[in-house]
């Protein structure tokens, strides 16, 4: 259990700006008893976003006693099911697409198509197709972030290389940056999504969206030769040298040091790496971003962008203020302010929300909204059944470490899907 | 009820059933607590485990009767079959505590200045927590910074990444195990040694005995019963060998150095599992490799019982 404690100066200047235009909104109806949270938003920023989010809307409803539980964000992840079916709270933090699929279909998460008529719909069209299963939706996002690669501008600099738009560009400038004796990618495979990322975006690149869609929908087979064509795409850079050495014993914070210290010039990584690499002394002078490029040429681009939702789970005592708080979280308002620099740091969902002045936001934002129109996956953990991730993913990471082993995997992976989606 | 509201004869009567059958129901009553305890916490479960792998459940909705199905699948997974054979590593190479236990405890059953310092220096491993143990061991190493790259570096060997290479990190993780394990093994036969009679050992110096045949014929027969409880906490250890995994490598790289506990978590609990069927399967086969020693440990333990 936590208190909600102080949030920052910023958080509560702007809030009294904010309350004010929703309290004109939300005077009529008038919420009381009890509306309890349970959030996996354990980080420290956004703890103190969630804490804040929560005393805002608290204050709208001073009648309204709000119970905020902050769960760690691994333990989360497993402790979810029991208290969505033994000791549901009114209101549970999930993700979006494929991850929320088991708690639908068991009818765990309450049907809220009701929010979504009318102008939420516009306003969060980019991630409405996430949020829907079987024609309806089952909550509402409140942040996503880009994907991309993260790299060293100043190594870039010193070598004379540009931002890739090709792959073959992306080959040579590795190159250079291998002779000068640096590796061209940090990687920390341990806990195995990272190599998924690399694995989302070498297939949207090579086969596009709609196949890496299939794909991962169970629809095409894992020894299919396009998906081999990744495969050897991705295998030129492993071949090279590309990653780090014994990427396969680190998390990805563990890797953020070759980063940082400039032992590896970039990361293919959501947009929440830029934190951490900042702490460690990487300033926007020192890093950059740049859209994962083009392989194919006809292919065109689709990007990783995770979205992180809340629910309300059907077994809620209070319906009526936990609709009225997942209305409160999209607000175009809130949704700037959630979202800034000082709080999440990453992408609102509504349209109507202004993206924080942030070198990374900014790009980001553009690259998503303008520069991806082959589509928007999830991520491929969030694609794929949770069985499925699990058993491709261990396969990405040996074939990542040996390369040589690629039938054999490919056969496992084949042997699983035919198992799992029927 | 008042004695007189009854004819003696039948209050009699009754008192003397009652007195009768004290004895016999006394013990029974002082069980009951223990008993339903253990049997709601341990042999139930173990028979709903054999249910519910019968079934395809994934924890939330209707679990489905496949019969035999999910251990079908299991004699076709490779991933069962490494974790199996890692199991089985564990257990042989798990046992080297015992030896490597009495050695360090022969050696310090010596009385010199500041002997209990050494002993629980030698012990500490034993005190701190398994994950703390897995931390140490991965920090050594680690293949950029650790410290046995360092090491090996000095004899002019090349780097070697142990947790990260599937042919050595099941090894890495046992002697990581093992060093806790010694010391707790040492602990045994250090309290079994103080129970050794001097006089037979005594005697057996008279008649010529020395170092290795004495340690063999003197010494060892009266360490036996220290000796099978350091065999029977090691099988117990090595069969339940999870924290050290999921802190040094969580089953990896690529699910090599996953033990059988470690799968069924894996399978019915984390993050990516919740096939409980599977999961119960693979516990099924857990408990009836757990069962052989089980059985064993009973039988040896009733035969002592009856020598007396």
């Amino acid at each position: 259990m936590c208190s909600v404690s102080k949030a920052s100066l910023t958080v509560v200047t702007a809030m009294s700006l904010l309350t004010n235009v929703a309290l004109a909104q939300d005077k009529t109806e008038k919420l009381s008893g009890e509306l309890i949270i349970f959030s996996d938003m354990s980080n420290p920023a956004p703890r103190a976003t969630m804490e804040g989010m929560t005393k805002r809307f608290g204050e709208m409803h001073p009648d309204l006693e709000i119970k905020l539980t902050v769960i760690d964000r691994e333990a989360y992840k497993t402790q979810i099911r029991n208290f969505l079916s033994a000791n549901p709270p009114d209101v549970a933090n999930w993700y979006a697409a494929n991850r929320m699929k088991p708690y639908v279909e068991a009818g765990l998460f309450e049907d809220v198509s009701d929010l979504w008529e009318g102008q939420i719909s516009e306003e969060l069209g980019s991630t409405k197709a996430a949020m829907t299963l079987d024609g309806k939706q089952w909550g509402v996002p409140y942040t996503y972030y880009q994907w991309g690669v993260y790299y060293r501008k100043d190594v870039y600099e010193e070598l004379g290389l540009l931002e890739p738009g090709t792959f073959a560009e992306l080959k040579s400038n590795c190159q250079a940056i291998l002779d000068s004796g640096r590796k061209c990618f940090t990687i920390g495979s341990k806990f195995l999504w990272t190599a998924g990322g690399w694995f989302d975006y070498i297939n949207m690149r090579t086969n596009g969206y709609d196949f890496h869609a299939a794909l991962t929908g169970g629809e095409i087979p894992w020894t299919d030769d396009r998906v081999k064509a990744t495969f050897a795409n991705w295998r030129e850079l492993i071949d090279m040298g590309a990653y780090v050495d014994n990427h396969q014993s680190y998390s990805w914070q563990e890797s953020l040091p070759f980063i940082v210290k400039g032992e590896a010039t970039a990361i293919l990584i959501g947009n929440f790496g830029v934190a951490p690499m900042r702490e460690g002394g990487l300033d926007d002078s020192k890093l950059d971003f740049y859209q994962f490029p083009k392989i194919a040429e006809d292919v065109a681009l689709a990007e990783d962008a995770p979205t992180d939702t809340f629910h309300i789970p059907s077994g809620a005592k209070n319906k009526e203020a936990a609709r009225a708080f997942l209305r409160f979280v999209v607000s175009a308002e809130n949704q700037t302010l959630i979202n800034n620099g000082k709080n999440l740091g990453q992408l609102p969902v509504n349209a109507n929300s202004s993206v924080d002045d942030d070198k990374f936001l900014k790009e980001g934002f553009v690259m998503l909204s303008a520069n991806s129109s082959g589509g928007v996956a999830q991520f491929f953990d969030r694609d794929t059944p949770a069985e499925m991730a699990s058993v491709a993913m261990e396969g990405l990471q040996e074939f990542m470490v040996l390369p040589d082993n690629l039938d054999d995997i490919l056969a496992r992976l084949e042997q699983a899907r035919q198992r799992i989606y029927k | 009820m008042t004695p007189t509201a009854m004819p003696t004869t039948e209050y009699k009567k009754l008192r003397s059933l009652n007195k009768r059958n004290e004895i016999a129901i006394t013990p029974w009553l002082f069980l009951a607590p223990g008993v339903l305890f253990f049997l709601f916490y341990v042999i139930f479960p173990i028979f709903q485990s054999f249910d519910v792998s019968l079934y395809q459940w994934d924890g939330l909705g209707e679990a489905r009767y496949v019969g035999l199905a999910n251990y079908q699948e299991l004699v076709n997974d490779r991933a069962f079959e490494i974790s199996l054979w890692n199991n089985l590593k564990w257990l042989v190479l798990y046992l080297l505590a015992i030896p490597a236990g009495l050695f360090i405890a022969l050696f310090l059953n010596q009385t010199v200045t500041g002997i209990r310092l050494y002993k629980s220096l030698f012990f500490f491993p034993f005190v701190i927590s398994q994950i703390v143990v897995g931390l140490v061991f991965s920090w050594f190493y680690d293949p950029t910074f650790g410290l046995l790259n360092v090491m090996l570096g000095w004899v002019g060997l090349g780097p070697i990444n142990v947790l990260g290479d599937p042919q050595t990190v099941t090894y890495g993780i046992i002697a990581a195990g093992l060093w806790p394990q010694t010391a707790y093994c040492m602990i045994l036969y250090l309290t079994g040694l103080n129970a050794v009679d001097p006089e037979q050992i005594e005697a057996g110096r008279l008649d010529g005995a020395k170092g290795a045949r004495m340690l063999w014929y003197i010494i060892l027969p009266q360490l036996k019963p220290a000796t099978f409880i350091a065999f029977v906490v090691t099988i117990i250890g090595a069969l339940r060998s999870f924290d050290l995994i999921s802190i040094m490598t969580n089953g990896g790289p690529f699910g090599s150095s996953r033990v059988l506990s470690f799968y069924m978590f894996e399978k019915a609990l984390s993050e990516y599992g919740f096939r409980m069927g599977y999961g119960a399967a693979i516990a099924v086969v857990l408990f009836l490799i757990m069962l052989v020693f089980i059985a064993y440990f009973l039988w040896s333990m009733f035969q002592e019982e009856r020598g007396r």
